[in-house]
């Protein structure tokens, strides 16, 4: 197993609609329980990178100000974004530049406050991380985008209402027992019985999506630490180790995409790269944490990821092989759809539950057997760019 | 100066390629094509990161294609909230040509179907925005 680079500390806040506070505030929140969990102090950290979605922000160059807040100057620090995958990207960059072997110790922080933006407000900003020369003048936003997935993929695979609302109920089953989640009600089928008032989630948003397919804003922040092997092994009791790491982009415009039955095809390439670099097939990841921005997108991961084969992946719900107690767990945080997706936080949250899955530390959402690989699979835009992470316990 | 007229409400202003609204106000959808190696694209590039070449010229984009996906929005971003619900969808054309629009508001939404044949056109906003959209085919 590679062990040049690990994580020796994991921190979020909780997601929440309306953070009280302000964007440093809330970065703080990850970042006091990453650094507590990692056991260090500030001067143990030799640089930090900061990841969020530029456009909720009304701070400008965000990275000085909040590492100034964290106490981490004068180290240096910058910001790097990739939309709703900024925080993977953050530690794709953290982990080169300690392989580079220009700093042992860096900390990735995600953070985003979407609540100071209207809902509607917020989705035009998401809009724009889509073409906004050729396509936001149509009245584009996010769900739409991926409704035109479902749409050609439902026709052509047979996936119905009912496998997506199925992503949805297993996501509240995990999203009920997280404390950090956002939306933690229980959701029933009753919830998504079309024509009946009362059914809230069934409502239509971007046909063939309907509320309950789409994950919910939120504010939040993520904190991830990454080391060395030395300093790993000096530091930490129980580092797990970053095994592959594999990205991939695509074309913008929707005109460009070659296949909507496929899914995103970052998916795979991200995919195939981490499963390269780690040695591994997808046969050997024990857990996984997977971009589930709407229900469709669940299914489409399955299918890059490996998990099923083309056209399949309705199965894998069908089954209920995505539980916790199931062959090959997925999103047993409740994932975006449940946890919430505060857009810059989202790839570092993703990351803490597979480390806290690997050192056998998520209670009550503690995938059983001891898992020993995970997999973090985290999307930027409508697959714009595509960031798949392999981790493994040492 | 010229595509703030593009679309229901543009983004940009300036744009190499902003001659696509001229060609909407004299009813042809245009693409352009690469005079050097003879790529064609939609939407529109000013430059080609095929051969690096700057020159190109404008072609005609086909009428006929197949509606490859599409979805129907009931909630609509800042600026676009008299409109829902309308239809989005991809148009195939064939030989690596595709096109996102809007779908015409005279057909029912029962009748579109992944797969059907449709024809596109340019089509004018009652603010005299210019646009194009999908129609049956
Ligand atoms: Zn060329």
């Amino acid at each position: 197993m590679k062990k040049d680079v690990a994580v020796i500390g994991v921190g979020q806040s909780s997601f929440v609609r309306g953070y009280e506070g302000s964007i440093r505030e809330l970065a703080f929140e990850a970042f006091r329980e990453a650094m507590q969990d990692a056991g260090i102090t500030q001067k143990d950290v030799d640089a930090s990178v900061f990841c969020s979605a530029p456009e909720y922000d009304k701070q400008r160059s965000p990275a000085g100000v909040l590492a100034e807040y964290l106490g981490l100057i004068p180290q240096p620090t910058f910001y790097v974004e990739s939309v709703c995958s900024s925080s993977s990207t953050g530690v794709k960059v953290g982990y080169s530049m300690i392989k580079s072997g220009l700093h042992d110790v860096v900390v990735v922080l995600g953070f985003q406050k979407m609540s100071e933006i209207t809902s509607a407000e917020s989705q035009e900003r998401m809009g724009r991380g889509a073409d906004i020369q050729w396509e936001a003048p149509f009245g584009t936003m996010m769900p739409a985008y991926y409704a035109l997935y479902a749409q050609a993929y439902m026709a052509k695979h047979g996936l119905t209402h009912d496998d997506l609302m199925g992503v949805r109920l297993k996501s509240s089953t995990y999203g009920v027992i997280n404390e950090r989640a956002v939306y933690r009600k229980a959701v029933k089928p009753g919830d998504f019985k079309q024509g009946d008032p009362e059914a809230k989630l069934a409502g239509p948003v971007a046909w063939p999506l309907r509320v309950g397919d789409c994950c919910a804003n939120a504010d939040g922040s993520s904190c991830i630490i990454l080391a060395d092997a030395k300093k790993a092994k000096s530091l930490s009791k129980k580092p797990v180790w970053i095994l592959g790491i594999g990205a991939a982009s695509e074309a913008v415009n929707m005109a460009a995409r070659p296949d909507f039955t496929k899914g995103l095809s970052v998916g795979y390439g991200a995919a195939a790269e981490a499963y390269r670099m780690a040695g591994i097939t997808s046969k050997d990841i024990k857990v996984a944490e997977v971009h589930d921005c709407f229900t469709i997108a669940e299914i489409m991961a399955y299918e890059g990821l490996g998990f099923a084969p083309a056209g399949e992946g309705k199965q894998l719900i069908r089954e209920k092989a995505t539980y916790k107690d199931g062959k090959m767990p997925v999103n047993v945080d409740g994932g975006l759809l449940s946890k919430g997706h505060p857009i810059g936080a989202t790839g570092g949250s993703q990351i803490r539950t597979i480390v806290l899955q690997l050192r056998g530390e998520a209670g009550p959402m503690q995938v059983p057997g001891g898992p020993d690989i995970g997999l973090v699979h985290n999307i930027g835009g409508v697959g714009l760019y595509g960031n798949v992470t392999i981790f493994g316990r040492g | 100066m010229g595509f703030e007229k593009f679309g229901r409400k543009s983004f940009t202003a300036v744009t190499k390629t902003a001659k696509f609204v001229d060609f909407l106000a004299e009813g042809k959808v245009e693409g352009t094509v690469c005079k050097d190696c003879g790529a064609r694209f939609f939407p529109p590039r000013a430059d080609c990161a095929k051969c690096f070449s700057k020159s190109m010229d404008w072609f005609e984009m086909p009428k006929k294609g197949k509606l490859e996906t599409f979805t129907t929005a009931y909630y609509a971003p800042f600026g676009f909230e008299a409109d829902p619900p309308y239809t989005m969808g991809v148009v195939d054309f064939g030989g690596g040509l595709k096109l996102f629009a809007r779908l015409a508001k005279e057909i029912k939404p029962d009748e579109i179907k992944v797969g059907m044949d449709v024809i596109i056109r340019p089509f004018k906003y009652d603010d005299n925005q210019l646009s194009f959209e999908i129609a049956k085919g």
